[in-house]
Formats: structure tokens, sequence, C-alpha cells
């Protein structure tokens, strides 16, 4: 499972961030922000059209993230 | 690396940068260390912004500190950042490498902001740590150990509130140490996030607390998927209510006292050459320069407002999937939309988009946003040339004129970005954009904002227009028509003849020469154009009824597929000098001046040209 299919409301840990290519500058920075291994996430809002990008409550920050970016993040599925 | 030690006799003033993440109050704690004391200018070839600002220690030290952009990490991802990047690391071809490095970072946030700190200690500089908005932890209930965490980084970490001043006297006692050490050395290996993880469970009780709860509840509202939109939508009719309607009073009341101070002014003066140079030239151009005031003061409250409470990036959220379909992000809605009004706000609104790739593309735009300079030219040709009826029983023909006209102008936008966005990068283009907390906004940030926008304005751009002003004036002064004239003055000037030369471009597209001539002043604004063509027609009315006087006149003389072609050239041409001033103001960059220029005279020339021939051939 991944962090795009979570629906709004749910929590999830992060089982690992997946680069698309060698030197993923996404999957990078995404994990520069805190989205590692382990760290608990909660969906606070989807975008008005189509659901995109979601709103992504981890810690203490909010990050708002495109489906595309949120679909490198894979989540743990014993919750 | 050594501690940086500067005796007091030192001649050269300590260089500090600020860096920290976005959202962790750097610029207000700039505001609060330098005041008004600061210089804003843009790094050479990118559209980054370059603050930097002076401040006296209570002992004395004199300090050059540097506002660095907001970085989340020293592997940069965006021209920002690399500015960041190769200052902190002294790779920056012009800015020396800072003697000291003042690291803030947010107590509300310590997550993300630690791991930043402990990639920036491994550059074993000499560092500071500024622990800001205490008071948002407080209300979080979060409490931290200072000393312990002081100790355990080994370095001096000063406790802050920069909206409220709080701590600053702190810090700048921390600035007047003799020397400044640098960190110790950390593992090169270092688990950065593992190590955060020790820090924040051994010296906070982050553990035990729960989120933020007003911004949960503003959030639930405010990005809602059906009351989001309509609360943005009531913000942004409140926001462009008040810099159309607000603002034209003011600029109306504006533009009279600047005529009566012209008149004032110049009544001693003989008619003649100097009066008119004066009148027409100096003053009139500087009128031009201050009516954009208001507009521009009033978005920017708005935009700096909303921008401080941390709500801009929520209606960035909102807006982001349909500023997708032009390759931007949600960050570029406000400034195209503010475009409307007129590009020149628009542009400057540009700066609040972090991505500089974007700011580019959504300047190189925004001169297709319809802006309200250019009605007076389509009420007038509509007026004169689209039937008076309605169509389906309903909807007026000339109003439909009116909408197809904005809609062409949307949609060559939208299209543009895309061909602009493609070409330059086809990867991906990421959104990763944090939602920060709610917090009030600071007058005093909010105050220096809008002074330091109306300064920049008057002074780097109103310099450019008053020039280009005075000099269209010149050209259409000059020389003057003979005693026995009796055409219009302008028909005998420089202007007229540059009108009659560029007749043979023009012709392809149905323009005859009155058109060309009328074209030249109409650069000073496109509103001119209007009374420009009642001189060329040796009208000789006043601003108000010109239009009225031109109507019939115009209808009559010119075939429907000229106007028609006049009003397509009008959708794109680069008509307005202050707007390429603007851009060159904002871009740094006289190439993309001139292609900004090239392609839009590119696109107006074939619109026209198109326009021409198919209503021609339509109507017969």
């Amino acid at each position: 499972m991944t962090l795009d299919t979570l629906p709004k409301g749910a929590h999830a840990v992060i089982s690992q961030v997946v680069a698309r290519m060698v030197d993923d500058p996404i999957a990078t920075r995404l994990g520069e922000l805190g989205f590692i291994p382990g760290a608990p996430v909660e969906i606070v809002a989807t975008g008005p059209v189509g659901h995109d990008p979601i709103a992504v409550r981890l810690g203490s920050t909010c990050f708002a993230l495109r489906r595309g970016e949120a679909s490198r993040i894979t989540l743990k599925h014993d919750l | 690396m050594d501690a940086v030690t500067l005796p007091e006799t030192a001649t050269r003033p300590l260089r500090a940068a600020l860096v920290g993440n976005p959202n962790c109050g750097k610029t207000s704690l700039f505001n609060q260390l330098t005041g008004s004391r600061q210089k804003v200018a843009n790094y050479a070839g990118v559209t980054v912004e370059r603050k930097e600002g002076y401040l006296t220690t209570p002992n004395g030290r004199a300090i050059r500190l540097l506002d660095l952009p907001g970085a989340y990490s020293l592997s940069a991802t965006s021209p920002d950042e690399d500015v960041t990047r190769d200052v902190c690391m002294g790779h920056h071809p012009v800015e020396k490498q800072p003697d000291l490095i003042i690291c803030v970072v947010s107590a509300s946030n310590l997550r993300l902001h630690l791991r930043f700190l402990l990639e920036l200690m491994q550059l074993g500089r000499p560092m500071i740590v500024v622990l800001n908005m205490m008071d948002e932890a407080a209300r979080l209930g979060l409490t931290i150990d200072v000393p312990g965490l002081a100790a355990a980084l080994g370095l001096p970490i000063i406790p802050a509130i920069s909206l409220r001043k709080s701590g600053i006297a702190n810090l700048l006692n921390a600035l007047d140490q003799p020397e400044f050490l640098p960190p110790p050395a950390l593992k090169t290996d270092l688990d950065v996030h593992g190590e955060v993880g020790k820090l924040i469970t051994r010296f906070t009780n982050e553990g035990t607390l729960r989120g933020d709860r007003m911004a949960d509840r503003l959030d639930r509202w405010f990005l809602h998927p059906v009351w989001g939109p309509i609360i943005l939508l009531v913000v942004l009719f409140f926001m462009f209510q008040t810099v159309f309607a607000w603002a034209q009073p003011i600029m109306d009341a504006l533009e009279a006292g600047i005529a009566s101070l012209g008149q004032i002014v110049v009544s001693p003066l003989p008619p003649g050459l100097l009066r008119s140079l004066l009148a027409d030239g100096v003053i009139a151009g500087a009128g031009t320069v201050i009516v954009f005031l208001p507009q521009i003061l009033i978005l920017f409250l708005w935009i700096l407002t909303l921008e401080e409470t941390g709500y801009l990036p929520r209606a960035a959220f909102l807006l982001d999937r349909i500023m997708a379909l032009a390759g931007l992000s949600g960050r570029s809605f406000i400034p195209l939309l503010s475009s409307f009004a007129c590009a020149i706000p628009g542009i400057m609104a540009a700066r609040t988009i972090q991505n500089p790739r974007d700011r580019l593309v959504t300047i190189l735009i925004a001169p297709l946003m319809t802006c309200s300079a250019r009605l007076p030219v389509y009420t007038l040709l509509i007026a004169a040339f689209v039937p008076h009826r309605t169509v389906l029983g309903f909807l007026g023909l000339q109003g439909l004129a009116l909408f197809g006209l904005y809609l062409v102008a949307i949609v060559s936008g939208i299209i543009a970005a895309r061909l602009m966005t493609r070409g330059v990068a086809s990867d991906e283009h990421p959104l990763m954009l944090e939602l920060p907390p709610y917090r009030t906004p600071n007058l005093k940030s909010v105050a220096l904002g809008l002074w330091q926008r109306a300064v920049m304005f008057l002074s780097r751009v109103g310099t450019i227009i008053v020039s280009l002003n005075v000099l269209l004036w010149a050209l259409s002064s000059f020389p003057s028509p003979p005693a026995n004239a009796t055409g219009a003055a302008i028909d005998y000037s420089l202007a007229g003849h540059i009108g009659h030369f560029m007749l043979p471009i023009f012709a392809p597209l149905g323009f005859n020469w009155q058109i060309c001539v009328s074209l030249i002043p109409g650069l000073a604004a496109r509103e001119v154009a209007v009374s420009a063509l009642a001189t060329v027609y040796a009208l000789g009315a006043s601003d108000d009824n010109a239009a009225n006087q031109l109507m019939p006149l115009l209808s009559a003389h010119w075939s429907m597929a000229t106007a028609f072609a006049l009003l397509a050239w009008y959708v794109y041409a680069p008509q307005c000098i202050s707007t390429l001033a603007v851009m060159r103001r904002e871009t740094r960059s006289l190439k993309v001046v001139l292609g900004a220029a090239a392609y839009l005279f590119g696109l107006a020339y074939a619109a026209a040209f198109l326009t021409y021939h198919v209503t021609r051939a339509l109507t017969g």
C-alpha cells in the first residue's frame, strides 16, 4: 500500500520511500522532509479536484504532496 | 577549522548569514535585527532575492547580515536552495563565505529543523543557533531542555520569539562574543534522522503531545473539498474587489492631482517646448508611475497578510490541480489573477513563488492576462464593429466578443506556459509544499514588506518608465509641424515618420498608417492608444469624449477585418513598456525581457494576420 491510496483521516506508518530512478531528487527530498521508515503519517485533506494533491500530517508538520510524490512512499501493512 | 576571532580594531564588518528551513521565522528575525537598514536585490542571473542588512551590537561590532533563502537541505533542489548551499559552503561565485552562520530553528517543528541544523554543523563553520517560535512551542505544550540541547550539540542556543522581539537582546549579546567556535565535529557517517530522534526524546516531551489542535480545526474548513474552495472564492472576491474598486478612486484622485500639479508647475512657463516637456513628458510620465502604486500596495497588503497567516500555501494547495494544467503550481494563481488588473503588480507578486522556474514562466505569461488598460481599446472597437444585438435570446453579442477576447488570452497563456514548462524540464515537477501553522500576521513585517515594494517600484521601475515616457514624448513632438500644416501635429513628428515607416510591416495585418502612428504613444500605456488615434484623426478631442467621437469615424473608415486584427493584436502585443520595465527589474535579465517581447510580438503578429485574413475571407 502506498501513501496516495490512504483515505482521508486514516493513520499509517511509513515502510520506506521508493526511488523511481538513480538519484531520484523527489525521493531524496521526501526523506529530508522526514518521510522516513517508521514515521507515522495522517491524511488531513485531499484536493478539491481529483483528490489531488493530498495534505499529509507528519509529526508536527503538514505537507501538501501531489499523488505522484506520495506514491513513492510505501506503508506498513500491519496497522 | 579555526575559530573566527575579530579584534575590535578590525575594519571589516563581521559577515553573518541567517540560515534555516522555510517557515522558521527567519525573515521576521532579520527584520527585528536590521529594521529598515536592509538592501533587497537579486542574485545575478537568477530570480532569487538577495536580502542583506546591517546592524551594530551593543558593544559596537558592525555586522553585515545576509538573509539566505529558506532551504530544507544542502542537497539543493531549486535555485533558491542552490544559493544557500553555495554561500554556506563557500562555493558561491560572488558572495563570500560567511564568518558566522546563524541557524534559525523553529521550536515547534524540531524534527524537521534539527535535521537541517545537523547537516549545517557538518560544514564545520562557526555557528550560533536561534531557537525561534518558543511561544508556538509553549502553546502546543512542548517543553524543551535548552541548556541540555545546547550542551549535547556543543553550540550556543538562544531561545527567541522573533515576532515579539523576545530573545533579540540575548542574540545581540551572543554576537558580541570575541570569538565564534565551530561545533564539535560530527561523525561523517552519522544517521542524521536517528540522531534527531535521540535528541528529541532526550530533551523534549514531544512524545506525549498531540498535534496542533487549532491548525487541525481550521484546516478542516480551509482544506475542505467543498467549503475550502468556497472560502477561497470569497477571499479572492474581496481581494480583487479591493484591488479593482478601492484602488480606482485613489488612482483617479492621484491622476487628477498630478494633472493639476502639472498645470501649476508649468503655468508660469510660456507655451512651448520646455512647458510641453515638463507637462507631457516628465510629469505625465511620473503620473503613470504613481498611478500604479495604489493597486500594488493593496494587492501586496493582501498577499503579505495571507502569506503571514499561513493561508496562502493552503490556497496554493486548493488551486494546485488547476494550475497543473499550465504546468505550474498553485502558487502562480494569485500573480496571474492580479495581472487581470494590471500585469505590473502581478509580475511583482510572482516573488511569492518559491520555485524560480515557475516564477519565470508566471512572469512571462502575466502580460497575456487581459489587464484593465486594454479595456478602453476593446470597448471602443467592439462598440464600433460588433453589432449591438442579442443571440440565443439573452446573450449580448458585444459582451460575448469581450468575453471571447478574455478567453482567448487565458487559453493562450495556458498553452504558452505548457510549452515553456515542457521545454525546460521533462522530469516530474514537484510540489512538496509545507503547510505551516496558522499565525497572527505581524504588523511590522507587513509594513516593512509594503514599504520595500513601494520603494523598489518607485526607484527602480519608476526611473525607467519616466525616461521612456520622455523619450516617447520627444518622438511624438519632434520635429514640430510646419506653419502651414494641415494634418495632425504628430504626423509630422518622428513618431509619425516611424509610423509611416512601419506601415509595410503592418500592412499585411490590415493596419493603416493612422494605427501604426497611434501604436507608438500607446507604448507608454495601452489605453493611450485611444486618445492617440483621436489625435491622429485630428479630432482634437479630450480623453473623455475621444471614444464617442471616434466610434462613428472608425466604423466608417476601417474594415471589420482591420478592427478585429487590431483587437487580436492587443490581446498579445507587448504594448506596455512599464510591464517590460518591471520584468527587467524582477528578472534582472535583459535576455528574458527581449525574449518575452519577441514571443509576444510574434504571437500578436500571427494572431492579427490570421484574424485579418480570416475575417476578410468571411466578410468578403
